[in-house]
């Protein structure tokens, strides 16, 4: 009897101890399959994140979502303190929807990750009347908007077709007469197709289409240094010939792609190596006139809900304290503190 | 064992017997309760209420934190969507977004529902029938109503395109061997006598199954019908969801990329009443036109 009562004081002791060495703060982050996002899930493989949690103090917990707009919409119920996504979807998701946003990583811009096909068809005249399948909506959505704004056409002009991007590929590979607006991985597999010839990318639109890291802003500093400071050395890494090799076979992979397609995605991907390159970025003022396109197209499609009268709805701060739209309901903020600090080697 | 179920039978009339007679009824608790009138409306209501009032206080609570909470949106946030989706004009297709959603959906699901109705009847009427039509498809029909319909999705709009036609073919595909199955059944129950007579008072074999038999197994057909569209409707919302230019599945989906819970919910319910609206009818119709058939149920 003795024995046990002093073996469940060991025991208890040693369950009080370890709680107690678990006092750090855990944070969840989520993510979801994208060749920008990708180094995410290598951060975590190769220990990266770990090691920048601990000198923070904290513990970062990367979740990999499988849905991508699931992933936000949680990220948008306070379920993730952070989550990778596009410039636009932070805007109409988050920032719409009341939850004070920061964008603490600009990691990349499609530079022909998205793109139009055709079945045969050689310019954006010719889709007059045609059906075109995309997921509504989405970057995609946005990308057809501004072709056909730099072509003098309207969307009234053809018929779009909700698809899903987990059949858009195979379903444009079978109808002859197929027309798609979609993204990589699903892009450069449809563009292989006999006959099918790509009349507009991402690449003629250079620096619109963001990919990035976002947290609520009311997120603790540890947090943010720790994400961003874990981010660029990842980069390093990618840059690095000795440990490039290993982290693009662990990403090809973990997305399901070969070593040379992922390769071949990378290259689309104008992805920020150098924190200072991230840092100038999100400083010009191109950046601002990219998210007035955002916003307007937003506004139009109706994205921004019911109670927005007008695009302004919402405002964007920029790092030089300017903002786009209603000063007093700022709700998404370009922050390039971190990686500024990133750059300065201050982390 | 039917000695067991008759002895059952006679000492449960005899308790109910006792228990009538006896003075008075629990209201709430216990198998011979019965709750009056009054109460038995209270505890209908009850669980709609109870879920209504924990959904307001969570939104309140919700929008008291933050205004612009788009997750659980308000009555009145629903009621403005609602007012937009259902009588504003919508810029971009110069239609009346919720009729036209409504209008296609539904123009789905009948059509689809009809065929895998029609169809279900014919063959499995001549299936119960004629034992050569049994040989050549029972097994097959049997086999296809076991591919889970989901499954085969992809295919089906890899092969038949994205138009209205693979919709329908899903709802078809999805509803039509169990509903062609039930019929060979209850075809098969109807007794020998009855085909028997028909032919020796001179029917032919066509008259025997389209005047004869066909007539008894139309109320099954119905109610068959009537319950295979909860299927129907799961087939028709992912068909929607995947590949579609309008609709009730469409439109949920395609908000979704905005988190419009304000127009996701009164969806749901606009499916929910429609369903319920299909259902009570089919019911209704079957209990006027085949009154043979409820007493027979009975």
């Amino acid at each position: 009897m003795k024995k046990l009562i002093i073996a469940v004081i060991l025991l208890s002791m040693a369950f009080f101890s370890l709680s107690c060495g678990q006092q750090k703060k855990e944070y969840r982050i989520a993510w979801s399959h994208y060749t920008g996002w990708e180094p995410w899930e290598y951060a975590e493989h190769a220990g990266i994140l770990k090691k920048w949690g601990d000198k923070y103090n904290i513990t970062i917990k990367l979740e990999r979502i499988n849905d991508y707009i699931e992933s936000i919409n949680l990220f948008t119920a306070g379920k993730f303190q952070g989550c990778a996504m596009t410039n636009m979807d932070a805007l109409t998701i988050p920032a719409v929807g009341g939850v004070d946003s920061s964008v603490i990583i600009v990691g990349d811009y499609s530079n022909g990750n998205d793109g139009i096909i055709t079945r045969g068809e050689k310019s954006l005249k010719d889709l007059n009347g045609k059906k075109v399948m995309l997921v509504q909506l989405s970057v995609s959505h946005y990308l057809l908007s501004r072709a056909l704004d730099m072509n003098g056409m309207q969307e009234k002009e053809m018929t779009l077709i909700n698809t899903s991007d987990a059949e858009i590929g195979a379903i444009f590979k079978t109808q002859k007469d197929a027309v798609a607006v979609t993204w990589n991985p699903i892009l450069m597999n449809a563009v292989k197709t006999p006959g099918a010839l790509m009349i507009f990318n991402s690449s003629r639109i250079p620096g619109e289409i963001l990919d990035l890291m976002v947290v609520h802003s009311k997120a603790p500093d540890e947090l943010k240094k720790a994400l961003t400071g874990a981010w660029f050395e990842t980069m390093q890494a990618l840059e690095d010939k000795e440990k490039m090799k290993a982290a693009v076979e662990y990403m090809a992979a973990n997305s399901g792609a070969t070593y040379d397609e992922f390769i071949a995605q990378l290259k689309t991907t104008a992805m920020f190596y150098k924190a200072a390159d991230a840092a100038k970025f999100t400083k010009e003022d191109k950046l601002k006139k990219t998210m007035d396109y955002v916003r307007k197209f937003s506004f139009d499609k109706g994205l921004f809900g019911k109670a927005a009268a007008s695009a302004d709805y919402v405002g964007i701060e920029f790092p030089d304290g300017t903002v786009l739209g209603d000063k007093k309901n700022v709700k998404l903020r370009f922050d390039d503190k971190y990686m500024q600090m990133a750059a300065d080697g201050k982390l | 064992m039917i000695n067991i179920c008759r002895w059952l039978r006679t000492v449960n009339s005899e308790m109910s017997d006792r228990i009538s007679s006896e003075v008075r009824h629990p209201k709430f608790l216990g198998f011979a309760a019965k709750p009056p009138g009054k109460l038995k409306f209270f505890l209908t209501a009850l669980p709609f209420i109870l879920s209504i009032a924990i959904y307001i206080t969570a939104s309140q609570i919700r929008h008291a934190e933050n205004p612009g909470d788009k997750i659980l949106p308000t009555f009145t946030q629903m009621g403005d969507a609602v007012y937009m989706m259902a009588f504003e004009i919508d810029p971009r297709t110069g239609e009346r977004l919720m009729l036209t959603d409504t209008v296609s959906s539904l123009r789905r699901i009948i059509i689809g529902m009809t065929a895998a109705s029609l169809l279900g009847l014919v063959i499995g009427l001549n299936m119960g029938l004629f034992p050569g039509v049994e040989a050549l498809s029972s097994v097959f029909i049997t086999f296809v109503s076991i591919i889970p319909p989901l499954s085969i999705l992809p295919i089906i709009f890899i092969t038949l395109g994205v138009d209205e036609f693979a919709k329908i073919m899903l709802i078809f595909i999805g509803t039509f061997p169990l509903i062609c199955r039930d019929i060979f059944l209850t075809v098969k129950k109807i007794p020998q006598e009855q085909i028997t007579k028909s032919l020796t008072l001179g029917a032919s074999q066509f008259q025997t199954t389209y005047g004869i038999i066909m007539p008894q197994v139309l109320p099954r057909l119905i109610d068959t019908t009537r319950l295979s569209f909860g299927a129907a409707w799961l087939f028709l919302i992912a068909a929607e969801a995947i590949v579609s230019d309008s609709g009730l599945g469409y439109r949920i989906f395609l908000v979704r990329r905005y988190l419009a819970m304000d127009i996701i919910i009164p969806y749901v319910f606009l499916i929910t009443f429609l369903g319920f609206v299909i259902d009570w009818s089919l019911k209704k119709y079957v209990a006027r036109r085949y009154s043979w058939y409820i007493k027979s149920k009975a």
